[in-house]
């Protein structure tokens, strides 16, 4: 073989196979262990506890099954709920603080070397730290409710990390139809946006999936239970403090990535559309706009990733068990660690992995390809 | 003109949010327990009290030690064979480095918690369960998916040219990259080892799982401790968390540039 031309390529391979065998065995085999748990009834079996060697019984998808539907897991379904609705709050919000600190700091103010370093520096904290630092700036009678007063209006009353107060409520047998009309939606409008730029074939894929979706939720969808009772899920109050805080610690660094893509913008492409009459709004919004559109997809998809894997930030900012603010990662930990309720940690963590991998293989995916074709 | 006062006062808020959280933590930091009250928590301290300090760095020493060694020692190791497999991964292409590749980057992605019971279970087997060890071989093994992605793209920009001359004048595999290679790749591991400290230093999951032993705990599980206490004055806290955060801070401040550049890497292409 060509590649074989002499000893040094053997070399080469033999000297990357340690790396190789470690990250097999540590990633992906130890993944194939929690989801072979997964299956057991590993700690659910009072007899396990106290034999040295517990003996593991299969029991197929019932953990799983349990998770999503058995009338004590209902923290797991409400804490899932907490997860997406700070994902989106989260990636939303450093999306646009972001977005909106590099366009200003893009146009060269006085002083930009120093507010960039202040927006980034949160970046080099962990977030035990930041956790820390915003539990006490949220104390109920003091910190940032404490700061209206210092202009001199009445002190802010709100409980922000002890808030039971629940909004945006729904019924958990709805997340299927919901789901279905919100990713219905979306085909719909990649499908409309595809057939406009004449891409025929794509178009109606996405037309068609679109059409099928709403159609089930439509016509099927009202009807499915997933529950034999209502449970009401919403988005936990006591959030809100969480997320300005996880906000405050990584919108600097989306700031630094649209930094980078507004710097890539070339300079004369912008003379020539103020040539043409361009006014700035419309210069941002017609043309560089669109060219950062990559850059936060790419953003969209590094934050949510974190937001999945939050953990020590909440841990920090309202300890491990406590229920309101709590995620999915954390409640591995406390039923795996604490409850030692093994199976059902393993079932969680797995669970967890799938979410994560959703979204970041395709995208590892475009990302190595694109490097191929280059 | 009205942009510009736009503009300007959108940076003052943003700078506002942003450093209000540190004039916090130093002023809490510098009051005596007995004046932090929650209605003047954003006065400036009447006494300024030191004793705060020195009572977290006396708790906190043996903590930011056993941080220092298991950080140092971690990053070292993580850099050094993450330069050897970029190396190899860029300049030495095998059929099916294309797969291996991404299966190995795919590493730094997962959460954790799905590996961490069969981890937790394979360290206290190897003997390492409580000690620093073992945590520090879980960072080296979890650190190799990012640090051989910074060294295959940063030894990418390397020309071939140079390798093939090495070549030529008969240097072998470790002679190419010991004449070659190496000597060239200091910004890349001032990226690296800037990049793999911060995020040892600042990680808690593996910390607070693997460590049983208070005595081997790494500072932020001792900090997420202190912090969690209810009876404890802010006082404390404040002054643990400034000491926590002083080492990567420091780091940021003297060596952003290469901070950034590391933090844009994570994003795979940058």
């Amino acid at each position: 073989m060509k590649w074989l031309r002499n000893l040094d390529s053997l070399v080469a391979v033999l000297t990357l196979l340690p790396s190789v065998i470690l990250l097999a065995i540590f990633v992906y085999g130890f993944i194939g262990q929690t989801i072979q748990t997964s299956l057991t009834n590993w700690g659910k079996d009072p007899a396990q506890a106290l034999a040295i060697n517990p003996v593991l019984q299969f029991v197929g998808l019932e953990n799983y099954k349990e998770l999503f539907s058995g009338f004590i897991h209902g923290r797991f379904r409400q804490d899932l709920v907490n997860n997406i609705f700070f994902t989106v709050f989260f990636v939303g919000g450093c999306l646009l603080v972001g977005l909106s600190l590099a366009i200003i700091l893009d146009r060269g103010p006085k002083g930009e070397g120093f507010f960039r370093t202040v927006f980034l520096f949160p970046m080099s904290l962990s977030f035990i730290v930041t956790g820390t630092i915003w539990r006490w700036m949220l104390q109920p009678a003091g910190g940032v409710n404490q700061l209206p007063a210092a202009v001199g209006l009445p002190e802010g009353r709100f409980a922000w990390l002890t808030s039971r107060q629940q909004v945006l409520q729904f019924d958990w047998n709805h997340l299927p139809l919901f789901t279905a009309w919100l990713i219905g939606l979306i085909l719909l409008w990649i499908g409309i946006s595809a057939l406009r730029n004449a891409q025929v074939r794509r178009g109606w894929i996405a037309v068609g999936s679109a059409a099928l979706l709403i159609g089930w939720a439509i016509f099927i969808g009202p009807r499915v239970q997933l529950l034999p009772f209502p449970e009401i899920h919403g988005f936990n109050l006591a959030f809100i403090g969480i997320i300005i805080a996880a906000i405050w610690q990584m919108s600097g660094y989306t700031m630094a990535l649209y930094l980078a893509g507004l710097r890539g913008v070339p300079e004369e492409l912008r003379e020539a559309a103020r040539v043409d009459g361009a006014s700035e709004v419309q210069l941002y919004r017609r043309i560089i706009l669109p060219m950062l559109a990559p850059i936060t997809l790419s953003a969209m998809i590094i934050l949510g990733h974190i937001s999945l894997k939050i953990f020590d930030l909440i841990w920090a900012m309202t300890g491990v068990d406590n229920a309101p603010t709590e995620v999915p990662a954390l409640l591995m930990y406390v039923t795996t660690f604490r409850s030692n309720i093994i199976a059902d940690g393993a079932a969680i963590a797995t669970i967890l992995l799938l979410l994560v991998a959703l979204v970041i293989v395709p995208y590892l995916y475009s990302q190595l390809r694109s490097e191929v074709r280059r | 003109m009205i942009w510009r006062v736009v503009q300007y006062s959108i940076l003052a808020l943003a700078t506002l949010f942003f450093l209000l959280p540190v004039y916090l933590v130093v002023v809490t930091a510098l009051k005596e327990p007995a004046a932090i009250t929650l209605e003047s928590t954003w006065q400036l301290p009447r006494v300024w009290y030191w004793e705060s300090f020195a009572q977290a760095w006396s708790a906190f020493l043996p903590k930011l030690q056993n941080s220092f060694f298991l950080t140092v020692t971690a990053t070292l190791l993580s850099a050094m064979l993450g330069s050897i497999n970029g190396y190899v991964l860029s300049k030495w292409k095998f059929p099916g480095a294309n797969i291996i590749f991404p299966l190995m980057l795919f590493g730094m992605f997962i959460p954790y918690q799905a590996v961490l019971i069969p981890l937790f279970q394979f360290i206290r087997e190897i003997g390492l369960g409580g000690s620093l060890w073992g945590l520090i071989l879980v960072h080296v093994v979890y650190g190799l998916p990012i640090t051989t992605l910074i060294f295959r793209n940063y030894y990418a920009e390397i020309p071939d040219e140079l390798v093939e001359a090495s070549r030529i004048d008969g240097a072998g595999f470790w002679g190419i990259y010991r004449n070659v290679i190496f000597p060239l790749s200091i910004p890349g591991f001032v990226v690296v080892i800037i990049w793999q400290f911060t995020q040892i230093w600042n990680e808690f999951l593996f910390a607070v799982t693997l460590v049983s032993s208070p005595s081997s705990q790494p500072i932020t599980v001792a900090l997420a401790q202190l912090a969690g206490g209810e009876a404890v004055k802010w006082n404390l806290p404040m002054a643990g968390a400034l000491l926590a955060a002083l080492p990567t801070l420091l780091v940021y401040i003297l060596l952003g540039r290469y901070f950034i550049r590391g933090l844009l890497a994570g994003s795979v292409k940058g």
